[in-house]
């Protein structure tokens, strides 16, 4: 495990930057730590020999059906938009995106 | 009073059929108990007792004409991360707290198509992230159960932590929970009473509120072990909603309770001896041991050797499939919205506001696992050791046919305990999170009380698919264990 540059702020912003969540300064540096703590525990995975092993996404058994390629759902718009927080029509609204 | 609350689900079902009670009733006594308890224990964050009491008639006329299904009039809590139609659904969570799904999940659907009530939406940490049930945002659940002489409020255990104390406590004769690394088992032992998390694929996924989708898989909580098989057989099943659901046959579970533990072989995995656990955990689970050797099962020492890296692979994978699933909580199409002037204000607003501390430490995780120049050695590194957990339990599933094992490594702890550490928080889930990687089923059996007289279970863990041998030795250690202690804070004691 290519051993952790320990956090620093900026790489606590860039984080909540990707991940969409607006942090104030006093958390930045609260998460800092509280991060670095479980990413530093984290690393005891270090220990393993993993070579030669193939990596697991699912443990699931379930191979992936076929199924006729129809229509089986949909003309659902009011259900669909009911709990839209803001829309216009059978649209959902969001903040201006272009000028 | 006391008598109706007291009622298992099997012994329910014979009194409704035998008409010595009515599922309007039994409804009526569940509600009133939750009207009484839910000021102490906040077990649950929506009460529907219109939608209760339709669904208890609609059960007594179905009974009358000699119809209803195997849950006619059963009174049950449903974890509120199940998506039910028209009735409010949030996860614990601050972001969905208005949000009213317009469809039911597969599992809520096929209690309902067997008859059972739904008394009300029972509180969890926020989407499922925690062991206490006091990450809700909606204040935390407390346990039914207090230490002998003390009147120290206690955690549940969690995530399913409401929906274990409603059983413990009397306000439901069941109810479903979720286990993503130990949600149901964990809480079934904090509350004395009986947690299955089934293998993952045996219950649909669909319509359950995503938090890790390789890992969570719903399953019941009940008193007794034959009460959980029962639910369990109503909520498995194939569901062309989620491919990863099995399309095989459910077995009779109840059935399979009676099936006694005669020749089997039960492995005792070494690695579960953990350095610091209190010698009557050990205690306990050497009694287990004796219990099942007397009922003529042959117990054998194995070994999972990868069981210490359990928890560091779960913190690994868990947030990275959280931090994917919750991005579709953007504040445009359902939940909290909070206004911005532009988009991405909009975004990072509503989810700073949305997400408590937790479900925020666990998604920026998630996102530093799986960002560029980390992936690898992070995410790609857990998936190799996931590959060498399962290949752990799929050795010893060669030698042996379940394994029996502590639940926790405590008893439940004080509201405000663990907090300070996110760590020492992660570390109630030691037992149960290996099960979950691998994708086996386990259960918790109350099985004794400790020094305080609080309750400790014992975990049964089955080879995949395989639930049936999962409740025949539960159905084992609940038989020699003849656990009947009471929680201090149930329907009774308020008299």
């Amino acid at each position: 495990m290519a051993s952790a540059a320990p956090l620093d702020d900026a790489v606590v912003r860039r984080i909540a930057r990707l991940a969409r969540i607006r942090l104030g300064d006093e958390e930045v540096s609260r998460l800092r730590g509280e991060l670095g703590a479980i990413l530093g525990w984290i690393e005891q995975l270090n220990e393993v020999d993993v070579s030669g092993v193939d990596p697991l996404a699912s443990v699931g058994q379930a191979t992936l059906a076929m199924r006729a390629d129809v229509v089986t759902d949909g003309d659902q718009t009011e259900a669909v938009l009911a709990n839209a927080p803001a829309r216009a029509g059978t649209f959902y609204t969001v903040p201006k995106v272009v000028e | 009073m006391t008598d109706t609350l007291d009622f298992t689900i099997a012994g329910a079902r014979n009194a409704l059929r035998a008409k010595t009670i009515s599922a309007r009733e039994l409804t009526e006594a569940h509600l009133a108990a939750i009207e009484a308890l839910e000021p102490s224990l906040n077990a649950f964050i929506t009460v529907t007792p219109e939608t209760a009491l339709a669904a208890a008639d609609a059960a007594d006329g179905a009974l009358a004409r000699g119809e209803g299904g195997p849950l006619a009039g059963i009174p049950l809590a449903i974890k509120d991360l199940f998506c039910t139609n028209g009735i409010r659904t949030t996860a614990g969570s601050r972001i969905l707290e208005p949000f009213v799904p317009p469809y039911e999940s597969t599992v809520t659907r096929q209690l309902l198509r067997d008859g059972a009530v739904f008394l009300g939406k029972a509180n969890l940490d926020e989407f499922a992230m925690g062991s206490s049930t006091t990450t809700s945002a909606f204040g935390p659940t407390i346990n039914p159960w207090q230490r002998q002489g003390s009147n120290t409020q206690l955690v549940p255990g969690g995530s399913s932590g409401g929906s274990a104390a409603a059983v413990a406590s009397g306000m439901a004769l069941g109810s479903t929970g979720t286990d993503t690394g130990g949600s149901i088992r964990q809480p079934a032992s904090f509350c004395g009473i009986v947690g299955m998390k089934p293998t993952y694929g045996r219950c649909s996924r669909f319509g359950v509120v995503a938090f890790a989708s390789s890992l969570d898989q719903p399953g019941p909580f009940a008193r007794t072990v034959e009460d959980a098989a029962i639910l369990l057989g109503s909520m498995a099943g194939h569901d062309p909603r989620d491919s990863t659901s099995m399309d095989w046959p459910v077995p009779d579970y109840a059935a399979a309770c009676r099936r006694g533990v005669k020749g089997l072989r039960i492995g005792v995995p070494r690695e579960y001896h953990a350095d610091g656990m209190p010698a009557e955990i050990e205690r306990l689970w050497q009694q287990g041991l004796d219990w099942l050797r007397d009922a003529g099962a042959e117990i054998v020492d194995v070994s999972l050797p990868h069981t210490k890296y359990g928890l560091a692979t779960y913190y690994i994978v868990a947030p990275a499939e959280c931090s994917s699933n919750l991005a579709r909580y953007d504040g445009v199409r359902f939940g909290l919205r909070v206004p911005a002037q532009d988009l991405t204000d909009l975004y990072e607003e509503t989810r700073a506001a949305g997400f408590g501390a937790e479900v925020r430490r666990r998604i920026l995780i998630g996102t530093y696992v799986l960002s560029a120049g980390y992936y690898d050695a992070y995410y790609l590194k857990a998936q190799k050791v996931r590959a060498l957990i399962l290949k752990d339990f799929t050795d010893v599933f060669g030698q042996v046919d379940a394994l029996l094992t502590p639940t926790a490594p405590s008893a439940a702890f004080g509201v405000g305990e663990n907090m300070d550490d996110p760590v020492k928080m992660y570390l109630n889930d030691v037992f149960t999170v290996p099960a979950s990687i691998a994708g086996v089923p386990g259960i918790s059996v109350p099985a004794g009380l400790d020094g305080d007289g609080l309750p400790l279970g014992l975990q049964v863990i089955g080879k995949h698919f395989d639930e049936e041998t999962v409740f025949a030795v539960g159905q084992a250690l609940e038989s020699a264990a003849g656990f009947s202690a009471k929680p201090q804070i149930r329907v009774g004691s308020l008299r």
